[in-house]
């Protein structure tokens, strides 16, 4: 490992007091009674267009996604760009189911999906399927953020192996568990603003200046072999890459906005409005992303994987130490530090949104229906508290005692998973008409086929479906889903016609808008 | 009542816009080539890149002609 560059540790290190103190001081900033899951854990409600802007834009942009993305791009090359049209297709999807889950979750004070789902279809099994899945799905993610904090400590020459080279990471473990338990959502919201901010000026500098150091975009393309540089023409019979592309950014986006974490920041919006404003402008970071993503490629012409101060950190993090490592490489060790910061800080704005959204989930749909059923506001406060903190020690316990291979490969698994969970939250926001035990049939059986697929292809994400001798290789939640839509429409005729009782349904449809 | 098409969330045709954005991006051979190439960066990348304009331009003109009907709130 090089040496420790004090220059940029130290700016670094300012920069995360900064956010420890703004962390702690966001208990204040629009002040509610913190004694109540809904101030706690989604705001209050209150966050308008500007600051769910930059509250969903942390969220959903998250440190690993920086790291990840042009890690990719700098191994597999160009289908690391799926990561632009998955983003651009989310906000469709966001404008038009979520402003409607907005209204009904206001009306009927909904704070998880899970709550949505057991007012909706009137079934607490299948409240509990939505709400296991969402918090298994979240807790490799948040553990995958505390290696992207690993990755850019590393970069700053703190770390290398041994548990001297843990601390740095359990110190921002503390920092963020404390904060998130004292301020709740407000914690993030307000960190994400400054965090964003330096990811911005960060990606810009980096897609101005390197390319400039390194003589050009002609030269820099000139310089990745061909085959990373566009996607693989398919084989005979076969869509080859093509539907490998399409499938992943497609099912990624239908899977985005069902994690607990996604909802969470939406949920905390101000209005409807807010949320179908906030379509048009978030994809100023899906912009930034594809940008980032080039990245990976801006690594491989400059040639870092073979320079001989960046070994050591190649060996420990692989791929990942493609943008820490570019960036070393091509600014001066102050701008290192606010890159670094932003990626670092980057990480705890969503780490803390999952830990709240997996609280939320644990206390509302899984503590208060079938543990304790009529908990004081306070009580139901103090849990998702507690429960926001073990969530985040089984992440950083995860992380210090398992490879990260194995967060990364149950990440991917948490996406298959987390997909099927669509038909009964977001096509359960437009219709009434699927049958409870056919939605919960159809999960199970999208679930059962998507692992199997991860785990018949060795857990990469496509899985090569043969139809009479084609084969259209794609996303494995994507495939699993449409099995679970199929069985849940084939399913709903036939149970409706079993059991001639009236849907249970607490909603009505005026408290889907405005 | 149960699916809610009424009570001014339901369908309106300017969604039909977003349809531009899934089949500029999902069909990969439109844009799956090097050139022409933009200051040096081949069509695949910023084709994308400019989708996401587009993207975001076409949800903020769903967004002003709905909003008589669907609220600002």
């Amino acid at each position: 490992m090089q040496n420790i560059d004090w220059v940029a540790t130290t700016i670094f290190v300012v920069l995360f007091l900064f956010i420890t103190w703004l962390g702690f001081w966001a208990a204040r900033w629009r002040r509610g009674d913190l004694d109540q899951l809904h101030e706690w854990g989604l705001g209050g409600r209150r966050f308008g267009t500007m600051v769910s802007w930059f509250l969903i834009g942390g969220d959903l942009y998250t440190a690993y996604t920086f790291i990840a993305v042009p890690a990719l791009a700098f191994g597999a090359g160009a289908v690391a760009f799926y990561a632009v049209p998955y983003t651009i297709l989310i906000y469709p999807i966001l404008f038009l189911v979520f402003p409607r889950l907005w209204h009904v979750c206001k009306k009927h004070g909904y704070i998880t999906a899970g709550d949505f789902v057991r007012g909706r279809f009137g079934n607490r099994w299948l409240a509990l399927a939505i709400s296991v899945t969402g918090i298994v799905a979240t807790l490799p993610y948040i553990a995958l953020q505390l290696v992207g904090i690993q990755v850019v400590v590393g970069g700053l020459g703190i770390g290398g192996s041994g548990w001297i080279g843990d601390v740095p990471l359990i110190i921002a473990f503390l920092i963020l568990a404390a904060f998130t338990y004292s301020s709740g959502l407000r914690a993030p919201a307000s960190i994400a603003i400054v965090k964003d901010i330096l990811i911005y000026i960060t990606a810009i500098a980096a897609v101005i200046i390197i390319p400039m150091q390194l003589g050009g975009f002609d030269k820099i393309f000139a310089a990745i072999p061909a085959t990373k540089v566009l996607l693989a023409a398919p084989p005979p019979n076969s869509t080859g890459s093509f539907s490998n592309y399409a499938t992943l950014a497609l099912g990624s986006a239908l899977a985005l906005f069902l994690y607990p974490h996604s909802l969470t920041g939406i949920l905390s919006a101000s209005s409807g409005g807010a949320i179908r404003r906030n379509a048009a402008l978030l994809p100023g970071y899906s912009f930034m992303l594809g940008l980032l993503t080039l990245l990976g490629l801006f690594a491989i012409a400059a040639g870092v994987a073979t320079l001989p101060e960046f070994a050591a950190g190649f060996k420990q993090y692989g791929a990942s130490f493609a943008v820490p490592a570019l960036f070393i490489h091509s600014f001066p060790s102050w701008f290192v530090g606010i890159a670094f910061a932003a990626i670092g800080i980057g990480a705890l704005v969503p780490a803390a949104i999952m830990s709240i959204a997996a609280a939320n989930l644990y206390t509302r749909n899984i503590h208060r229906e079938f543990i304790n059923k009529n908990p004081s506001d306070k009580q139901e406060a103090q849990m998702a508290k507690w429960v926001s903190l073990i969530v985040k020690l089984g992440a950083l316990v995860f992380i210090l005692f398992l490879a990260p291979t194995y967060a990364v490969q149950l990440q991917l698994l948490g996406g298959v998973w987390i997909i099927q969970t669509l038909p009964a939250v977001m096509l359960g926001v437009y219709t009434r008409w699927f049958n409870d035990w056919a939605l919960l049939i159809g999960w199970l059986v999208g679930i059962v086929a998507g692992t199997w697929m991860a785990f018949s292809v060795n857990l990469v994400s496509t899985f090569p479906l043969s139809l009479g001798g084609f084969t259209i290789p794609g996303y494995a939640a994507f495939y699993g889903l449409i099995l679970n839509l199929v069985v849940a429409a084939v399913l709903t005729p036939v149970f409706n016609s079993m059991a001639k009782r009236t849907p249970a349904d607490e909603t009505i449809a005026a408290d889907y808008a405005a | 009542m149960a699916n809610g098409t009424k009570a001014g969330g339901g369908w309106s045709w300017w969604y039909l816009l977003f349809v531009i954005e899934f089949v500029l991006i999902l069909w990969p051979p439109l844009y799956n080539s090097v050139e022409p190439s933009l200051i040096g960066i081949p069509f695949f990348y910023w084709y994308q890149l400019l989708v996401v304009v587009i993207g975001a331009v076409l949800t903020a003109i769903v967004y002003f002609a709905t909003r008589e009907k669907l609220g600002t709130d």
